[in-house]
């Protein structure tokens, strides 16, 4: 189906939001995504799969892209694409990377990088349905600068009871920061993510490294495996045609 | 119904000398990495080649042996099926007529095995006169495990996927064996000029 | 040096759904090789190849193999016992 972009929202120096409008869109689930396929002139494809930001809001459809250094979809995306233009999507795609309300909790979302895109539609999702279900969201950026949604994360922590949001900085901080400032290991996964006891519904999203590293790391804690579901960008971020 | 997207062009796909790219092929300057599964991880104390001949005889290195045959150094240009094309790549390794002038019974089809399990068929003759080599050398270098090291063979005439990667030995037959990909439905053969892609090509 | 580590099956969740005309990774399937039953969103999934090479996240044995034909999109089945919907 043919989506028109609408809008765009930077979110960090390297990362934009594009609002789409999808004529007829059939609503999709918190952690789906969109098949994105771009033709050019001399027929040349390419395709890539990006995470849906928010959820379901009648045709329209956010996605976030991160700038891929020497990619080849993410710099048109960000830095050609105007409003107006059309673009190929498919989707929504997805059934096992998915939250929604009725799913319950405790909800725990772990993601890297732009990791952090599906599961922030996750979080959308809880805060307007007004779940019940409390929700811990933890994040790894490598400075300040580079954290998406930081300005609404913000606000989400301080005035949802239920929402507690962490961010650690694994490159430079600013010099009043007071999270923590290394990649995630076994101490912080312990100290922020909600204990094994309350059995906790868990998504981690990110590069693979972060995620091999995570999803391990939670087993280990005494987190069930089949509660602890994975999603890992590859390099070029999507299936190749 | 696809469309044509205002404004996007694409990776900058490079032509290349004409006669050097075989039909379909854009050339790259890198180096992709491409696999079927888990990267093994071989100790190069546990490493073998064996060659086992139609006859069930089998001749085996290990890596200290197997370095120590004479290696020869080819310059040559690599195409692999997902139509990336590199040229001029350089690898030094054992060519398959010092491995297979000791063999008894030469057979008329092989198969070579990988470490992890990957596996690819050729004809004899496509691996012998000077056509195929055992390689643990790149471009100087040792041959990193990404692309297929301690060895991979090599067979530049045919798509990559015929050069397997952490390749263990070969088993050599009168009759004709599909391998990974082979029987996932790729050409038996392979040969990159007539674009031999996929079975039925 | 990076290592060509897998992907996740929820990143074929599009492809499958073409060839079966259904949401898939959110099916559980039996590896024929170790018996172990997982949802095939979580199978590890070699996607930079000739072919997208879906294994069972247990053992590492082929499940199936995907391959994009010119007539078509084939799916080998190599070593899965069976596919089961949720309900």
């Amino acid at each position: 189906m043919a989506a028109g972009a609408t809008q765009f929202i930077d979110e960090t120096p390297r990362v934009r939001s594009i609002v789409l409008d999808c004529h007829d869109w059939p609503g999709h689930l918190p952690g789906q995504h969109i098949d994105l396929r771009l033709t050019a002139e001399d027929g040349y494809q390419a395709q890539r799969s990006y995470s849906i930001a928010a959820p379901a809001e009648g045709d329209r459809v956010i996605i976030t892209v991160e700038l891929v250094d020497d990619g080849e979809v993410s710099p048109f995306l960000i830095e050609d694409l105007r409003v107006g233009d059309r673009i190929e999507i498919r989707g929504p795609i997805g059934g096992y990377f998915v939250w929604e309300p009725t799913r319950g909790g405790p909800l725990q979302l772990i993601g890297g990088g732009s990791g952090v895109v599906p599961l922030m539609a996750m979080l959308r999702a809880s805060v307007r349905s007004r779940s019940d279900a409390p929700v811990r969201y933890l994040s790894s950026a490598r400075a300040y600068e580079d954290l998406i949604y930081r300005a609404e994360l913000e606000t989400v922590a301080s005035e949802e009871s239920g929402v507690e949001v962490v961010h650690t900085l694994t490159r430079n901080h600013p010099p009043n920061w007071t999270g923590p400032t290394r990649r995630v290991d076994r101490e912080m996964l312990a100290e922020h993510v909600w204990p094994p006891a309350v059995s906790p519904l868990c998504y981690v999203c990110g590069p693979t490294g972060f995620v091999e590293s995570v999803a391990t790391t939670l087993v280990e804690l005494g987190h069930s495996p089949e509660r602890v579901k994975t999603e890992r960008f590859g390099p070029s971020g999507g299936v190749r045609r | 119904m696809s469309f044509v997207t205002r404004g996007f062009r694409g990776r900058r796909r490079l032509e290349g000398p004409p006669g050097r790219v075989p039909p379909g092929q854009y050339v790259t300057t890198e180096f992709p990495v491409l696999s079927a599964g888990p990267t093994p991880r071989v100790q190069l104390e546990e490493w073998s080649f064996t060659v086992t001949d139609a006859g069930g005889d089998t001749l085996e290195w290990t890596w200290s042996e197997f370095t120590s045959l004479p290696t020869e150094t080819v310059t040559v240009d690599i195409h692999c099926v997902t139509k990336w094309s590199k040229l001029d790549t350089t690898w030094e390794g054992v060519s398959l007529d010092t491995l297979f002038a000791r063999v008894g019974s030469p057979g008329s089809h092989a198969l070579f095995h990988s470490y992890g399990g990957y596996t690819t068929n050729l004809p004899v003759e496509d691996i012998t006169g000077g056509k195929a080599w055992v390689a643990f050398r790149y471009e100087g270098e040792p041959l990193t495990s990404e692309h297929g090291g301690p060895a991979r063979l090599l067979v530049p005439h045919l798509y990559f996927w015929k050069s397997a990667k952490w390749v263990r030995g070969v088993v050599v037959s009168d009759s004709d064996r599909p391998g990974f990909w082979e029987s996932y439905g790729y050409h038996n053969y392979g040969d990159p000029w007539r674009e031999q892609r996929y079975a039925g090509d | 040096m990076t290592d060509v580590r897998h992907l996740d099956g929820n990143v074929l969740a599009g492809v499958l759904h073409e060839f079966f005309g259904r949401e898939m990774t959110d099916q559980l399937g039996c590896c024929g090789h170790c018996d172990a039953v997982n949802a095939l969103g979580a199978a590890h999934v070699y996607l930079e190849a000739p072919g997208h090479v879906v294994r069972c996240p247990n053992c590492a044995s082929v499940l199936i193999v995907i391959v994009q034909h010119p007539d078509g999109m084939r799916v080998s089945y190599e070593s899965i016992r069976w596919l089961q919907t949720r309900s």
